[in-house]
């Protein structure tokens, strides 16, 4: 990768951040789930700019991006609007009455949303259908699945690994967001889920582990998927990721902010604009 | 479109007609369709189907939530698929698969619930399936389909097939279900269909109820001299409500289902009568909130009153009472 490359990526990824405290606090005391949408931008950005194939006037080629957790609609929201398909009203209407924009992504095609995501764990299981029938319609897309490592505690998400794995997807990548936090706390005391390497080795994906927050490893993991079996990214990531007082507090997952908690966020987030990537 | 010939299914069980022979005769009408099954290919009688289509075929194994959400990342593709399982699990384990996949999100899938009623017999309450109407009823945009019989079944999923939006078939009673249907009529997806007529008292019926209730009206003919009019509700929902209407002027209402009276058959009539004036009683037949004295078919259905012998006595005492 480019160091020019390199630079956008970040800077896009900043950018997406600072979309998701601006949209965010606009919904007010109603809140929004920052902790995972900060985990995602990097992998967002990474894969909108260099991998998703996208036309409107081609749908049925197009690469489909199902973002399984999705809680972290925000960010998804956000990455649309950065490329174009969603306007900075549509972004706006985030959580307000009647909006097609809510806490949880709604599926329509012509905005670049793929799933109706809400419910962990259903994400994967219609993903690896899609992957499948793309498989038998002669498509050469890709399917990417973007799930927590929270919503790894579902059992359907290990049924779907099984039929992918059995029908050897291999235009399936699997993306899970692992930044350790669910809920209740830490991944490793609600539900440990380790070794997930070898976890998922064993369910046939050929499974990688990348930085996250590193566009330059996302892209090379993404570049290279595996011809014969679906492929697999482990991204260890930070929940809260690029505002100092939400990294790694559980209690972020669902919050809202106040004037100084926000004032203080968008400074950390553009005095790294400011700086150097 | 299929040409449906109602005499070629006459004797066989609903799933043997529906996958043992009608859908491998006519797959060639519908070119969309893929089939999918829980582990439930040998049970369905598919065997014919996949020898000759085994591109149109996919083995989800004994995974419930998975089938339903494999059929509709298929269907969001364009495919038509029929999704085949044991009913009391497509409908109970993956309830939130077709709340979320099939009602919220709109995806055409075929739900096929196998042996649902009492026809597990000996295998007991985890294998009954006496709550899919009332749950599924609870989704939008899902439809309910409930044949009485084999040929009605072959009508229902030709219906489904050709629908918008996804559906749900409820399959009962295997060979031992009384034929209602001799000869191909027209089946409309939420039109009930008057299958006896008479003046004395209304049953609706529904499933195999529907055979049970015809062979009840008889007996009420011979014995009473009473004449019962009997309506097959093949649809739940969407519910006909004009065939209700058309019950103002007899003395009682019957409803009878192989299902819970909480959210079947009976539950939907009353969702409508109650909000409207001038319906008669409503006589309620049905499973009455119990779980069963596992048997046979035929001991399990007398358990419930749900025999023609046993409706007929229900009915009769019910209109001495009025």
């Amino acid at each position: 990768m480019t160091t020019e490359k390199k630079i956008e990526l970040e800077k896009l990824s900043n950018d997406i951040r600072l979309d998701i405290i601006k949209t965010g606090y606009l919904s007010g005391i109603k809140g929004a789930h920052f902790g995972g949408c900060l985990s995602l931008p990097e992998i967002l950005a990474t894969l909108y700019s260099e991998f998703f194939n996208y036309h409107l006037t081609d749908l049925e080629h197009r690469d489909r991006i199902v973002l399984s957790k999705g809680h972290a609609a925000l960010a998804l929201y956000c990455v649309l609007y950065e490329k174009g398909l969603l306007t900075k009203e549509e972004l706006e209407t985030f959580e307000q009455d009647g909006s097609n924009f809510i806490a949880h992504s709604k599926r329509n095609l012509v905005k670049g949303q793929e799933f109706s995501g809400g419910s962990l764990g259903l994400g994967l299981s219609h993903a690896v259908g899609v992957a499948y029938a793309c498989k038998l319609k002669g498509l050469t897309n890709r399917i990417y699945v973007i799930v927590g490592d929270g919503e790894l505690n579902e059992g359907l998400v290990w049924e779907s690994l099984l039929f992918a794995n059995h029908n050897k997807l291999n235009n399936l990548t699997l993306i899970v967001d692992h930044n350790h936090l669910q809920a209740d706390g830490t991944i490793e005391e609600v539900m440990d889920t380790a070794p997930l390497k070898e976890k998922l080795a064993s369910f046939g994906l050929d499974t990688q582990e990348v930085d996250g927050h590193s566009v330059e490893d996302l892209y090379l993991a993404l570049s290279n998927p595996s011809a014969t079996q679906p492929s697999a990214i482990i991204a260890e990531t930070i929940k809260g990721k690029g505002v100092s007082f939400m990294e790694n507090k559980a209690k972020w997952h669902h919050g809202d902010l106040n004037e100084l908690r926000y004032n203080k966020a968008l400074k950390e987030l553009e005095d790294k604009d400011n700086g150097c990537y | 479109m299929a040409v449906i010939n109602l005499k070629k299914y006459a004797g066989q069980g609903q799933a043997v007609a529906l996958f043992g022979t009608f859908l491998p005769d006519n797959i060639g009408s519908y070119p969309n369709v893929h089939v999918l099954s829980a582990d439930m290919s040998a049970a369905a009688s598919l065997s014919r189907y996949m020898y000759q289509n085994p591109n149109k075929f996919t083995e989800i194994g004994i995974a419930e939530q998975n089938l339903v959400g494999i059929s509709a990342g298929m269907a969001s593709e364009g495919f038509t698929p029929i999704a085949i399982a044991q009913a009391a699990f497509i409908t109970m384990r993956a309830f939130e698969m077709n709340r979320q996949y099939l009602g919220y999100m709109k995806n055409k899938v075929v739900l096929v619930g196998l042996n649902s009623g009492f026809y597990l017999q000996y295998f007991g309450n985890t294998h009954y399936c006496l709550e899919d109407i009332a749950i599924l009823r609870s989704i939008p945009n899902m439809t309910i389909l409930s044949p009485a019989d084999a040929g009605e079944a072959v009508m229902a999923l030709d219906a489904a097939l050709r629908n918008d939006g996804a559906s749900y078939i409820r399959l009962t009673g295997g060979s031992q279900l009384r034929t209602v249907y001799n000869e191909y009529c027209d089946f409309v997806i939420g039109k009930d269909i008057i299958v006896r007529e008479g003046r004395d008292v209304c049953i609706f019926a529904t499933g195999a109820c529907v055979g049970n209730s015809i062979e009840a009206a008889n007996i009420l003919s011979a014995r009473n001299g009473i004449e019962a009019k009997v309506v097959d509700v093949h649809t739940l929902k969407p519910f006909d409500t004009e065939t209700v209407n058309q019950s103002k002027g007899y003395p009682l209402i019957v409803t009878a289902e192989e299902h819970n009276i909480i959210g079947g058959l009976g539950s939907a009539l009353s969702d409508y009568t109650s909000t409207k004036g001038g319906f008669p009683e409503l006589l309620k037949l049905g499973i009455h909130d119990s779980f069963s004295r596992p048997g046979s078919y035929d001991y399990l259905m007398q358990q419930h009153r749900l025999t023609p012998e046993l409706i007929a006595e229900d009915i009769f005492n019910k209109l001495q009472t009025l």
